[in-house]
């Protein structure tokens, strides 16, 4: 990985604003309530981890953001511009707010280098050509340099999951949603992902929303971390991890990050168990 | 699913009877309408140089669907029409219940044994190509009766197709499945019976959908190519060149209908036998 | 990244390619016992046949040609019944049923790849479409015969007619299909990423569906040679479904034999170059399934 010193960038743009937001389905007729007046602000340049038992509604927040589905009530307001509201239920999809997806969303079709060209070429920002070489650069920099002319279905998940964060980086985005991106894999390879992640968010500070299962991502990954509720989803707690950064994994055995993922585990455990005993099926 | 009561902003359930939900599916309305604009522009294409003067080139030559209509209802009442539907539902059967016999054990056979399929399956690829219909007239040096030529050319339009799917889909069983079966004692006998067996279902039944299409197709041009109603007469494939020879043009469209017709049930006599026998597969 | 060559790096070559990859299969292959047992299986059926129909003259058998007979037609300098590769005729044949496949198939595709993708692309747009196309679908395509003479004057026209009717209603299908298995997170990406409908569709939709579309269309030139046949067999004054019908009216049963081989051979060819153009095309699944192969 690179060691030249460059400037870190002060995070000025990404502040999100939840106010309560909800948000009822209607399959069949039947109302289902997946999001019920949820609140929540986010600042610019945060990494906000979200937590939750299963189907709690938390992707139903990131979808909402991203302008993938429409909220019933409330607004989502980034940088004090309005994303969605009682006009305007939908947002507009945008490079702002680029989404990396839990199976992985990489074009099949494209090399590495073609996917994350894709964003600049396609928004007519740069050309053909600058748009390749800076992707070939920033996949250099995230240590995928050799493989950048491959297919995604020929590199490994790690591989091609850093390739689909940088697809979203290069478009300068005002925020990054993640949503449990590292769920499928395995523990070694999920500590580099997360080495990776911080290596880019600390060049980048650009502000990040991820959902995840894992409580000791949270706490390593995160800046705050919210417990949601079962569904309907609301923010039951918010733990504030004040551990500094750089991080490294060293930081994984010390006793803060300890006290901090205990707190966490207690809140979500009491939810865990509403949500089992209800026995709900999983709303994703 | 739950539906919360003690939330300020879910609604109440809303029911929507039968009659009102198939009101809104704008899916439907637009297909009929699509049907009907069709039916109405084939109408006055035909009828244009009554009413215009001159011939519209290809669908000028066309009854007009009130001609069909009105030589439908007339047709239905004679009794060589029905012979004609009885002819071939018959020769399709028997043909396509043949097919079944021979080629899903035979399928099966090549899926399991792999020395059996190394030997048979090359000259099994080598025929494959070769179109059934050009079998027609070396079957018909072949076998004593016209009746058995067509039965036997019917009979390998849709073998090719069944054992083909067969081999297939019983390759493509997820060796989990076979392995988990192992691990608990079973036979071989069971483990073909029980997985195997069930596993190939799927692919049986589309293999059939297909082969069925085929057997028609085939039945069709052997009652046309050797009607002429010596021995083997008779048949919708008759039917519709006999009308093409005395020149009664709206009675070949009915006869095009009533093929699609049939077509069409033996079709979903098939979905039905493929629902009932995976009823874990609902989806067919 | 390793700038040390170490013995295990200089024993890994260059990854072989296209025909030098093809090599490389083939000489492989030769250690299993696949290629042998193929050989077999086929020199036991030109076995079978040639005992039934030359040797023993089984009962119904005798009235068949054999393999014998039909070799050393096909390949006479001068055949005794007029057909074998020498011939000016039996390429005239060839060429017919050739041409009219390339016709239809051409017209099948340039018509029914757009269609179906756009049916998959708007729903409004196959909401009015797709019922229609269900409703002319269960009709087996031979029932179109007869309208099909009278709709178009002459021989080719029929004939090209019905293999195109029956190429096209099976790459529509395919190609709608292979529209509707696109992930959902794939247009969601696209979206995210700043995308126009267009972008979209020409980025998604169109690679996405690549692989249904050329399933479909090994199916449908199948279909079409089907059809083809039937058509020239019926209605043709050339071509190997005619050369088939007419050696058959004629009683002379070694060109029909023939005809029927050449069938299966050119429709075999026929298939094979669609599945390399689509091999071609796609790039990124034969790499995929490469590296994924028992």
């Amino acid at each position: 990985m690179d060691q030249r010193v460059s400037p870190k960038p002060q995070a000025t743009k990404g502040a999100i604003s939840i106010r309560n937001v909800t948000k009822i389905y209607d399959p069949e007729g039947v109302n289902v309530l997946a999001v019920d007046d949820c609140s929540l602000e986010i600042g610019a340049g945060e990494v906000c981890m979200i937590v939750g038992p299963s189907g709690c509604g938390k992707t139903t927040l990131l979808n909402a953001i991203a302008g993938f589905h429409s909220i019933t009530l409330g607004e989502i307001y980034l940088d004090g511009e309005l994303l969605c509201g009682q006009e305007k239920p939908l947002s507009d999809q945008g490079a702002d707010r680029v989404v990396v997806f839990q199976n992985g969303a990489l074009f099949p079709w494209k090399t590495l280098m073609d996917n994350v060209a894709y964003g600049p070429i396609v928004q007519g920002v740069m050309s053909k050509k600058d748009a390749r070489e800076k992707a070939r650069h920033m996949l250099a920099e995230a240590g995928l340099g050799d493989v950048a002319e491959k297919y995604p279905g020929e590199v490994s998940s790690g591989m091609a999951r850093r390739a689909e964060i940088v697809r979203a980086l290069i478009n300068d985005p005002k925020v990054l949603l993640l949503d449990e991106p590292y769920r499928a894999m395995d523990a070694l390879t999920k500590s580099i992902m997360h080495e990776a992640l911080l290596e880019m968010y600390d060049r980048t500070k650009v502000t990040i929303f991820f959902i995840t299962h894992d409580l000791e991502e949270a706490i390593f990954l995160g800046d705050r971390v919210v417990v949601m509720t079962t569904r309907p989803a609301r923010a039951k707690k918010i733990v504030e991890v004040d551990i500094p950064r750089p991080r490294d994994y060293h930081i994984l055995s010390s006793e803060r990050f300890r006290t901090l993922v205990q707190e966490t585990k207690d809140a979500v455990h009491e939810e865990a168990i509403k949500a089992f005993e209800a026995g709900e099926r999983e709303l994703a | 699913m739950a539906t919360v009561v003690d939330s300020p902003h879910a609604r109440a359930p809303v029911q929507r009877s039968r009659w009102q939900k198939l009101h809104a599916n704008t899916k439907l309305w637009r297909g009929i309408m699509a049907v009907i604009c069709a039916l109405v522009l084939w109408e006055i294409g035909s009828r244009w140089d009554e009413w215009v003067g001159f011939q519209l080139p290809f669908v000028g030559l066309i009854p007009p669907p009130t001609d069909v209509a009105r030589a439908w209802g007339e047709v239905i009442f004679l009794s060589g029409y029905w012979e004609s539907w009885y002819l071939s539902f018959k020769r399709v059967l028997g043909g396509f219940l043949a097919a079944q016999l021979v080629g899903i054990p035979l399928g099966l056979l090549m899926a399991v044994n792999r020395y059996f399929r190394e030997i048979f399956f090359p000259p099994f690829e080598v025929l494959r190509p070769i179109p059934p219909l050009a079998w027609v007239p070396a079957s018909l040096i072949f076998w004593p009766t016209n009746e058995m030529s067509i039965a036997f050319v019917t009979f390998l339009g849709a073998f090719f197709t069944i054992v083909i799917n067969v081999l297939g889909g019983a390759r493509s069983i997820d060796i989990r499945l076979l392995r988990a079966a192992q691990s608990m004692g079973a036979s071989q006998w069971h483990l073909f019976s029980r997985i195997v067996l069930p596993g190939t279902l799927p692919s049986i039944f589309t293999g059939a959908a297909v082969g069925m299409g085929i057997t028609w197709e085939v039945v069709l041009a052997a009652e046309m190519i050797s009607g002429g109603g010596t021995q083997a007469g008779g048949g919708l494939g008759f039917f519709i060149w006999n009308s093409y020879m005395g020149g009664s043009l709206e009675q070949i469209v009915v006869g095009m209908i009533s093929i699609g017709i049939a077509g069409y049930l033996s079709s979903s006599a098939i979905r039905y036998l493929g629902d009932l026998s995976m009823p874990w597969r609902r989806m067919f | 990244m390793a700038n040390v060559d170490t013995p295990a790096t200089a024993v890994i070559k260059q990854q072989p390619t296209g025909v030098g990859l093809a090599w490389y299969r083939f000489k492989k292959s030769l250690g299993t016992t696949t290629p042998y047992m193929t050989v077999g299986g086929i020199a036991l059926w030109l076995l079978m046949w040639w005992l039934a129909c030359e040797v023993w003259r089984l009962p119904r058998f005798e009235k068949m040609p054999g393999p014998v007979g039909v070799m050393s037609e096909l390949f006479a300098r001068q055949p005794f019944l007029g057909i074998s590769i020498f011939t000016y005729e039996f390429y005239e044949h060839v060429w017919a049923s050739c041409r009219r496949i390339f016709i239809a198939f051409s017209i099948a595709t340039g018509v029914g790849v757009p269609l179906g993708l756009f049916m998959g692309w708007s729903k409004k747009f196959r909401d009015y479409t797709f019922p229609l196309l269900e409703t002319l679908r269960p009709i087996p395509i031979l029932a179109w015969v007869p309208l099909a003479i009278l709709m178009f004057p002459g021989f080719e026209g029929p004939v090209i007619f019905l293999a195109t009717l029956a190429s096209l209603f099976v790459t529509t299908l395919n190609t709608l299909l292979g529209v509707d298995s696109i992930d959902e997170s794939y247009f969601r990406a696209a979206g995210c990423l700043g995308s126009k409908p267009k972008d979209v569709f020409w980025h998604v939709v169109v690679p996405g569906s690549l692989p249904f579309i050329f399933t479909g269309l090994q199916i449908s030139i199948g279909v079409a040679w089907f059809s083809l046949v039937a058509a020239e067999m019926v209605s043709g004054d050339f071509g190997l479904g005619y050369l088939i019908v007419d050696a058959y009216m004629n009683n002379v049963t070694i060109p029909m034999v023939i005809g029927m081989v050449t069938l299966g051979f050119v429709g075999w060819g026929t298939s094979a170059i669609v599945r390399l153009v689509g091999n071609r095309l796609m790039k990124w699944r034969v790499r995929a399934l490469a590296l994924e192969r028992r």
